[in-house]
């Protein structure tokens, strides 16, 4: 299928149209949520939740017997929960650092998850064929309403994110300050848990347990490079994160059938890459770039500086030096001698050297021009 | 809630008690962190709060905002209870505390010392943003107010959270350590600020590490120690003495006076 032919489907076939839109509002969603969690170093939360939510989508087809979807989720979310106020709780009542927090409730529960999908397995329920597609996800099998869960949640989100952008915002800079404001960071925390939780369930179905934490911190990640703005970020955030969906879902489609869950969550990693180097303020290549700019530039002031020098102590200050004065210095290359005269600092006049009234008055004012640009 | 104990500190002769602590005993374990501390600190006093590390400085600021939960004790600001008389505290937290490559600019954080007034939901308006813009003239950070703040240098940072409290327009200021890693001409603007809040009739409490410059920058001093040592006004109680108590070694400090 080659990409014209795709982009038809989209808008005519059904189950492309409901995936593909299904991939982008969970992409936009959790892009959204995923910039809280990075900002409140929080990344591993994610992979957390999303294993600590598998005994509960276990535990709910038990119960109920049956794989209804919404069903499903609502196991996920409560055991999601749990398992994050439970990282919560050991985090403020011993003295293990987060991170084992993290990982302990991460294998306990994926643990448990496991087993008793192995029990689920064993029943001579027909039913059961298909409950492990929550590990490794499986995009093919959203329907119309699954999507619009998807929209509801992510507009409710939306909502309680704007009405609550400000104390969203300062809490996540600084707690202690927020709460001698008078706010009652409990309530902002947990607010924000909930949602990065319902945005992991929600994607549960279709990326799975193991890769849903990329969802949440690629596109984030990948914003962050390109602004110094909350808003910004968020924002894009979420596009990064709908684009991941959108095109991981066509490649996904047009390459047979390629599983769609590792497709968005490599697309994604593709965002986090591109940012990472080609972001202009703190990308990589752009800042290899500067660094190496500024020795250049480095280079060439300590070369004139070193003209200077000597040019002062002739009256004269243009008179001609050779070239072979300069032979000592470390900094002094043919090709900084050249930039020189380029930029009319110096005159060259076959082995002589001297300085221009520009150079000279360029090189005596370099320090001080430093000096005042700190402060 | 009134303690009718006799105290055995003289209270500033001329005001109003602004802090009043009682029996405050904070544990972060077993061992206590601060124990039993009563405290008075009179209106318009510049006071360092100074101690050995680990003494419960920056614990006896975080317990009295409500940061930290005490196991027992009570705070009064101008006789009531904290938790009603909160818009009239200001807190300049420790500058490591907080993450400086946070996406936001300076002028945001300032502007952060405004949410408390407004409350839930309502956005910052006009209004704050010009409070905002004048604190960061105070201390000398208007250029910088677009400049993303984990571009800013160490004394820069602080000048920022230091408007973030100026512009809470707050009649009592708590400050962790605001000259810790800062340089001279840095701390020097601090100080000036510091002091032109005390002339404002506010009230200061600061915890410093420096001793040499107690004398020099403060008026009122409280020695602490996990217990308090002493209290009182600089040139009466900060002696040889107290902060042999304090620091547990012979401690000599030349006083020009």
């Amino acid at each position: 299928m080659d990409i014209t032919e795709y982009i038809q489907l989209v808008f005519t076939d059904y189950t492309l149209r409901t995936i593909t839109l299904g991939t982008a509002i969970l992409g936009a969603v959790t892009g959204m949520l995923g910039s809280f969690a990075v900002l409140r170093k929080q990344s591993l939360l994610g992979d957390a939740i999303s294993h600590a939510a598998l005994p509960g989508i276990a535990i709910a087809f038990l119960i109920t017997g049956a794989k209804d979807s919404n069903t499903l989720l609502i196991g996920a979310l409560i055991s999601g929960l749990i398992g994050t106020f439970w990282i919560r709780g050991i985090v403020s009542k011993t003295h293990l650092k987060s991170d084992t927090a993290l990982g302990l409730i991460l294998s306990l529960f994926f643990g448990f998850g496991m087993l008793l999908l192995t029990f689920i397995q064993k029943q001579p329920n027909a039913n059961q064929a298909g409950l492990d597609k929550y590990l490794f996800g499986q995009a093919a099998t959203l329907v119309e309403s699954d999507v619009w869960t998807m929209a509801i949640v992510t507009g409710i989100c939306l909502i309680v994110m704007l009405t609550f952008w400000k104390e969203f915002k300062i809490l996540l800079f600084d707690k202690d300050y927020t709460k001698t404001l008078g706010f009652n960071t409990k309530i902002i925390d947990i607010l924000i848990t909930v949602f990065i939780v319902l945005a992991i369930v929600l994607g549960l179905q279709t990326v799975g347990v193991v890769l849903m934490s990329a969802m949440l911190l690629a596109p984030a990640a990948a914003a962050r490079q390109w602004t110094n703005s909350l808003s910004v970020m968020v924002f894009l955030a979420a596009i990064f994160g709908a684009s991941s969906g959108i095109l991981g879902t066509a490649i996904s489609a047009s390459q047979n059938n390629l599983s769609t869950g590792p497709v968005i969550v490599l697309v994604a990693a593709v965002f986090v890459a591109f940012s990472f180097i080609f972001s202009p303020s703190r990308g990589l290549l752009f800042r290899q770039i500067r660094f190496i700019k500024n020795r250049r530039d480095l280079e060439l002031h300590k070369t004139l500086t070193f003209m200077h020098h000597i040019a002062e102590t002739h009256e004269d200050i243009s008179h001609p030096h050779a070239i072979k004065l300069l032979n000592n210095f470390q900094g002094y290359t043919k090709n900084t001698l050249q930039k020189l005269v380029d930029k009319n600092y110096v005159q060259l006049n076959g082995n002589m050297w001297s300085l221009t009234k520009t150079g000279f008055e360029t090189a005596a004012n370099l320090y001080t021009k430093q000096s005042t640009k700190d402060e | 809630m009134n303690n009718h104990s006799v105290d055995k500190e003289t209270p500033a002769s001329t005001g109003k008690i602004a802090v009043k602590v009682d029996d405050l005993t904070v544990a972060y374990n077993y061992k206590p962190v601060l124990w039993d501390i009563d405290l008075e600190i009179p209106e318009g006093v510049l006071m360092a709060i100074v101690g050995p590390n680990g003494a419960g400085k920056s614990t006896l600021i975080k317990s009295i905002l409500g940061i930290l939960k005490p196991i027992a004790g009570s705070v009064s600001i101008y006789g009531k209870p904290y938790e009603k008389q909160r818009q009239l505290v200001a807190y300049v937290p420790q500058k490591g505390s907080v993450d400086w490559d946070f996406p936001t600019t300076a002028l945001d954080v300032v502007m952060m010392g405004t949410y408390g007034s407004l409350g839930w939901i309502k956005r910052p308006g006009q209004k704050e943003k010009k409070a905002s813009l004048e604190a960061l003239e105070k201390v000398g950070m208007l250029s910088f107010k677009s400049r993303q703040i984990s571009q800013l240098s160490g004394g820069q940072q602080q000048r920022i959270f230091l408007a973030r409290a100026l512009v809470q327009n707050a009649s009592i200021y708590f400050m962790d350590e605001p000259f810790q890693g800062v340089d001279a001409s840095t701390e020097i603007a601090i100080i000036n600020i510091l002091k032109a809040l005390r002339k404002a009739g506010k009230t200061v409490i600061v915890v410093h590490h420096d001793l040499q410059t107690v004398p020099e920058y403060f008026d009122w001093v409280t020695f602490l120690n996990v217990k308090k040592i002493a209290t009182g006004p600089v040139k009466d109680i900060f002696n040889d003495d107290n902060l042999t108590k304090t620091y547990g070694i012979n401690y000599k400090v030349s006083i020009q006076e």
